[in-house]
């Protein structure tokens, strides 16, 4: 049975990509919040935040790009419940397939999906001034820490979409992380928050991550903030992958 | 296939239950190769616990069973490899085309040729105008009958259809009884649930009642008729049913009476 784990996998996320590209106003839903939330802070809030240096734009993007990947994983979750619910996961798991393909179509479209809407915020920030000379090195890189926090997300969907009563209840997960950004150095320094907060800012994941994506886009050294980001990633991928995991064996008996 | 001849579904002492809710009290059946097995009881009687329990969708606390020649809870792959399952509710992609939902079953059981099977079972199943069109589109009765024709793709030697006419509308329940006659016509070996009473009557050759988590009878028709006090004669004006009067005013040709 093992032979036909690819091609099990592909056919499957193939009808999953099929769910995203039907229904384009799912990354359109996913990029405009953050897209709003960059013009407001950009053009409202924005003349009266001192960050210091040149182009507030580019300092909020790497935090925007963190609220886009979680907004757009409340679609993963969203998509693997109505799987459950309609009784097409049942379905497939009735079948002699790969049993595990479903779930990993899922990961592989959450992936293919977030990097449509990022694409577009990206766009969109270029059009409002962010201008980067990072090298091809630093963009890999960029693109390589985001695509580890949306394969953590990714994760945490799953476990929301397996064990969601209510399809309002899959996509809930996501709100929590949506604001975790804000209490973080996203889009102010954290040296203008008060102690305790401060402290959660500055030790939570998101700083880390958004300090490392902002440093390479400005190409500046990224010091150990590199490590301690890719730390958390893994971290939270790991811990997610391993619930998901055995809220998925609960499912399947 | 490694299967001793004789019974392709045999079950004995299931039990299921859920947190003090005992579900299945002691399951005992068995069904015959290539014939028609109707699981006959109401709401909660453990019917689609049963089904599920055959498919490998869940475990058993305690008992066994085995499908084609193989036990559910050790060799569920080769199970998966002998069955095909249309669950309660219509499991089909609403996103995806009618024709697309049988590619994709075709494709996930590694047939040749899956385009030309759907087209073969769109025909079949009168689906061939709607082939195209999203299944969110679809009627209750063409969106049940796509999920039998997704269940039939690969010939499974077992069929498990848990309550296939819940739902339909009278014409679509004739259509769907059609289509349990042709495939055991065909050899395939049916197990039925439902709690229609004319259903299990019109296709099963044998029926069990599941009552509370137990089977209280297992015959044929004739033999579950000779448990009740015998026939009296009586004269009684023969009035059409309803749904004969229904099939008659919509004009239906292929009425109940004609199988």
């Amino acid at each position: 049975m093992t032979t036909y784990v690819f091609g099990d996998t592909a056919v499957l996320t193939g009808r999953t990509l099929r769910h995203v590209t039907r229904s384009v106003d799912t990354i359109i839903t996913t990029a405009i919040t953050p897209i709003a939330m960059m013009l407001m802070f950009v053009y409202v809030f924005g003349g009266a935040i001192d960050i210091g240096s040149d182009g507030y734009v580019s300092y909020l993007l790497p935090g925007i790009l963190l609220i886009t990947i979680a907004s757009g994983t409340a679609y993963t979750a969203l998509r693997l419940f109505t799987d459950l619910a309609s009784g097409i996961f049942e379905r497939f798991q009735s079948m002699p397939i790969a049993r595990s393909g479903v779930l990993w179509a899922h990961v592989l479209t959450s992936l293919v999906a977030n990097l449509a809407s990022l694409v577009l915020v990206v766009g969109v920030a270029l059009l409002m001034g962010f201008r980067s000379g990072a090298g091809a090195l630093a963009w890999l890189a960029v693109a390589g820490i985001v695509l580890l926090f949306t394969l953590a997300l990714t994760w945490i969907a799953v476990i929301a979409g397996l064990s969601a009563k209510t399809a309002e209840g899959g996509g809930a997960f996501a709100y929590p992380l949506i604001f975790l950004p804000f209490v973080s150095s996203a889009f102010v320094p954290t040296e203008t928050m008060p102690g305790p907060i401060r402290w959660f800012a500055e030790n939570q994941p998101v700083t880390s991550i958004v300090d490392t994506i902002r440093g390479l886009f400005a190409q500046q050294p990224v010091g150990d903030d590199i490590w301690t980001a890719l730390a958390w990633c893994a971290g939270i991928l790991v811990v997610a992958y391993l619930f998901a995991m055995a809220a998925y064996r609960k499912k399947i008996a | 296939m490694t299967t001793p001849a004789g019974a392709a579904i045999r079950v004995r002492g299931l039990e299921k239950s859920y947190g003090k809710l005992d579900v299945l009290r002691g399951v005992d059946f068995d069904v015959a190769r290539g014939s028609v097995f109707a699981l006959l009881g109401s709401n909660g009687a453990g019917k689609t616990t049963t089904v599920r329990i055959l498919a490998t969708l869940l475990k058993a606390d305690a008992g066994t069973a085995g499908v084609n020649g193989f036990d559910v809870a050790t060799q569920a792959a080769d199970v998966r490899a002998s069955i095909s399952l249309t669950g309660q509710f219509a499991a089909v992609d609403e996103i995806l085309s009618g024709r697309e939902n049988l590619v994709l079953v075709a494709r996930l059981r590694h047939l040749t040729n899956p385009g030309a099977i759907a087209d073969e079972l769109l025909e079949r199943f009168s689906l061939s105008d709607a082939a195209t069109r999203r299944v969110s589109t679809y009627s209750g009765g063409m969106r049940r009958r796509l999920d039998i024709a997704m269940s039939l793709i690969g010939n499974s030697p077992v069929v498990f259809l848990d309550e296939p006419t819940a739902g339909l509308d009278p014409e679509a329940r004739i259509e769907v009884w059609q289509t349990v006659k042709q495939l055991a016509g065909s050899g395939t070996t049916v197990l039925l649930t439902t709690q229609y009473l004319d259903e299990a009557e019109q296709l099963a050759d044998r029926i069990a009642i599941l009552h509370q988590g137990r089977i209280i009878a297992n015959g044929t028709l004739a033999e579950l008729k000779r448990l009740l006090p015998p026939a009296k004669v009586e004269y009684v004006e023969k009035q059409p049913t309803l749904e004969e009067v229904f099939l008659a005013v919509i004009g239906d040709t292929k009425g109940a009476g004609e199988r």
